[in-house]
């Protein structure tokens, strides 16, 4: 324990610290885990005025620095999740940007990404400006929006990607409202590279999903519901992978979960077609048998697939058809999902046990910890182009530091997020953020 | 031995022995239902409430009937006259009939899963009514207690479903129910209304045609086709689906002789069924229905704590 927290500042609830930066801080004895230099090494990290200064053993310290034992821990460039939606603005009784970020730094996360689904619809510099503006004063980490492709995520015209890049979006995307015509998703792609900016594809083909409200298979022939098939992501991913192609405009496609998107992927890659793609957790996790129960929080989109998709996603993960890890953390008041399953609304929260879930992959051998390190900071970084992901010398020092034996328990009590919509509440976790880091300052500590 | 439910939701949920008592003390209820005074003391003080959130007339009416046989009072909503067309969610409208202390919900609704929603979080029982294309328990029970009224038996009966399986809980009920007892279930409609994985539910084969799985089948069931439901995705026309999935005189020849023509109804007829088999020798809707009775009575009964009547 440190005490950055000295008695006249002002304390946030629990472990969040928002005052004080050292002007030094020594990282010592950790495991560093750094795949942008290819570090992977029991190491010192020294931090100075909130720039990486030195990596090496036996680091010496100016007089006075703040020192964290990291021993038994990771250390790595802070954790980046490109797929959050934080509710801000107009739908801040979900979450806001200060709880958000909060559940992103107690979850090990410097770096935020949200979705543009906010109301009013990020899809103008005002918006942009207001989450840039609140996150810096009062956000515990750093958060990046992305702006929405058409207007009001409407799918009818191009919303000013120009505008919104000068703003600070990293990205442009429907999420949730996918672009249903495919002629005005090529003129998105190849605007959104003349602009130099991130096209994000919610790939999915809503004629196909209908109503259905979970997985297409046997559990919803079982339980009476309404089936969404994967061939509504396959298709969907097809036709932007294939405008992708055509355009030479590059796409990243959000939250894959099926076998076949996947393929399609893999093979658009191997073929030099500029695709990237991320997968969340629920999706190597869970199978839509946690849908039994008629259990709200397992209702998701894309729906939690079949146990052969969870066994794709792993697959893809190994061979690097996937490249991140993004939680598409999802908060939903307790009212949306307290209720019949159909009326409940989709989605989940992510940013609290990403981490843990995810290192289940290093465990299972489907990932090395390098390898997971790339999915969860160095590729999203460069994907996004934002210039984090790194501890290289002269870089802005967001670094988390990885407690890997912490065992907890998902407890909605403790959860920093405004809503509770979890399928692990109550569930055993291995694994946590020791302390993360942005910019040199501590913003969380265990 | 006891029922040891508080709920009946699903025929999934129950054993094969649990089903067999609800079908025992429905025979023993039928007698009731024959007397000239045709009422028992048994659930006298007990209230009973039908929520019922979709349009129903012989289910409803059944259950009611049911339940004052045995004494008890029931009270009828129906959505028309509820709260639901003012906004209140579910569970509001059942935690306010809860503070009014009724014994058992009896409810109808259009999504699947209602029911154990409810069950989780009120004390009184919970029968399922129908649940939007889960299952629907009292008409499983009462066709199987209709069949064996005609066998004697339900184990190694062949049991042909025909029609919009996808959508229907009386079709899962049935599968459930039979597979269960030790039927074997045949399937048969457009493949646009055979749900995925439909064979995993139990001893299941899906028929490529309508003439393979009724031939040589003891029981022909024949599903509601509810244009409504099925939209304009799912077939064609009617008359196209009348042609290839419909039961008439001719093709009923390719099942045994005298097997059971059963349809939960309300019959279409001339689409599914045509009249001359609706009403032929061999249907027995409307004992299906007289069974209805008796078997909710028997649900009725048992959620209520009810021993075995000898």
């Amino acid at each position: 324990m440190i005490a950055y927290n000295s008695g006249e500042d002002k304390i946030r609830p629990d472990n969040f610290i928002f005052e004080v930066i050292p002007m030094s801080l020594l990282i010592k004895n950790g495991r560093v885990i750094d795949p942008s230099q290819n570090i992977d090494d029991t190491l010192d990290v020294l931090v100075e005025r909130g720039k990486v200064k030195e990596i090496g053993k036996g680091v010496k310290a100016p007089a006075g620095t703040e020192t964290i034992d990291a021993k038994g821990c990771y250390v790595t460039p802070g954790l980046i999740d490109m797929h959050v939606h934080l509710r801000d603005p107009g739908l801040e009784y979900k979450e806001d940007i200060v709880s958000g970020t909060m559940a992103a730094a107690a979850g090990g996360f410097t770096s935020v990404v949200c979705m543009p689904n906010t109301s009013p619809v990020n899809d103008n510099k005002t918006v942009t400006t207001y989450i840039i503006a609140k996150a810096k004063a009062e956000g515990a980490v750093n958060v990046f929006p992305i702006g929405a492709i058409t207007k009001g995520s409407k799918g009818e015209s191009l919303a000013e990607m120009g505008e919104l890049k000068e703003a600070g979006c990293v990205a442009v995307s429907d999420d949730g409202h996918p672009v249903a015509n495919a002629e005005l998703m090529r003129r998105a792609l190849e605007y959104a590279k003349g602009m130099g900016i991130m096209l994000i594809s919610h790939a999915e083909e809503k004629a196909l999903v209908g109503e259905g409200v979970m997985n297409e298979g046997f559990a919803a022939t079982e339980l009476g519901l309404k089936g969404i098939p994967w061939a509504a992501e396959d298709v969907a991913t097809a036709r932007d992978v294939y405008l992708a192609e055509f355009t030479g405009s590059p796409v990243h496609i959000a939250h894959v979960s099926t076998k076949g998107a996947l393929r399609i992927i893999r093979n658009a890659k191997a073929r030099g077609v500029k695709v990237t793609c991320e997968t969340a957790p629920h999706y190597f996790s869970l199978t839509d048998d946690a849908v039994r129960g008629y259990e709200t929080n397992a209702k998701m989109n894309p729906p939690l697939r079949s146990a052969d998709d969870v066994t794709a996603v792993k697959a893809a993960l190994k061979d690097g058809t996937i490249d991140a890890i993004a939680t598409d953390h999802a908060p939903h008041h307790l009212d949306e999902k307290d209720i019949e399953f159909n009326l409940a609304l989709n989605g989940i929260i992510g940013l609290e046990t990403s981490l843990p879930l995810s290192l289940k992959l290093v465990e299972e051998k489907v990932l090395t910890l390098p390898a997971l390190v790339e999915k969860m900071s160095v590729n999203p970084a460069k994907i996004l182009d934002i210039g984090r992901g790194t501890l290289k010398a002269g870089a802005v020092a967001d670094i988390t530091v990885i407690d890997p034996k912490a065992e907890w328990i998902v407890d909605p009590d403790k959860l920093a997020s405004k809503s509770k919509n979890s399928p692990w509440l109550g569930q055993k976790m291995k694994g946590a953020a020791a302390y993360t880091i942005v910019a040199g300052k501590v913003v969380y500590k265990k | 031995m006891g029922f040891k439910h508080k709920d009946i939701i699903a025929l999934r949920d129950l054993t094969k022995e649990e089903i067999l008592l609800l079908l025992d003390t429905a025979e023993n209820m039928r007698e009731i239902n024959s007397r000239d005074i045709k009422k028992v003391p048994t659930l006298r003080g007990k209230t009973i409430i039908n929520l019922f959130y979709e349009a129903s007339t012989r289910t409803r009416t059944s259950f009611e009937i049911a339940a004052k046989r045995l004494s008890a009072d029931a009270v009828n909503i129906s959505p028309s006259t509820s709260s639901a067309t003012k906004g209140e969610t579910l569970l509001d409208t059942a935690k306010n009939l809860m503070a009014m202390k009724p014994d058992i919900i009896v409810m109808r609704h259009a999504i699947s899963g209602s029911h154990y929603f409810l069950a989780k979080r009120l004390p009184c029982s919970i029968i399922n009514a129908g649940d939007g294309a889960h299952e629907h328990p009292s008409q499983g029970l009462l066709d199987m207690l209709t069949m064996r009224d005609r066998f004697g038996r339900l184990d190694g009966l062949k049991v042909a479903i025909v029609g919009d399986v996808t959508h229907s809980r009386v079709a899962r009920s049935n599968i459930q129910g039979l597979t269960k007892m030790g039927s074997h279930v045949f399937l048969a409609g457009p493949p646009t209304m055979i749900p995925t994985g439909a064979e995993q539910l139990g001893n299941v084969t899906v028929c490529k045609d309508m003439n393979e799985a009724i031939d040589g089948a003891d029981v022909v069931m024949m599903l509601r086709i509810q244009l409504e439901r099925q939209g304009k995705t799912l077939l064609p026309t009617l008359k196209e689906y009348s042609r290839y999935y419909g039961l008439n005189p001719e093709n009923l020849k390719l099942a045994k002789k005298d097997a059971m023509v059963m349809h939960p109804g309300p019959i279409n007829r001339g689409v599914e069924l045509s009249s001359y088999v609706a009403d032929g020798d061999q249907s027995h809707v409307m004992k299906q229905v007289e069974n209805g009775v008796a078997v909710r009575m028997a649900m009725l009964y048992h959620v209520s704590g009810g021993e075995l009547v000898e």
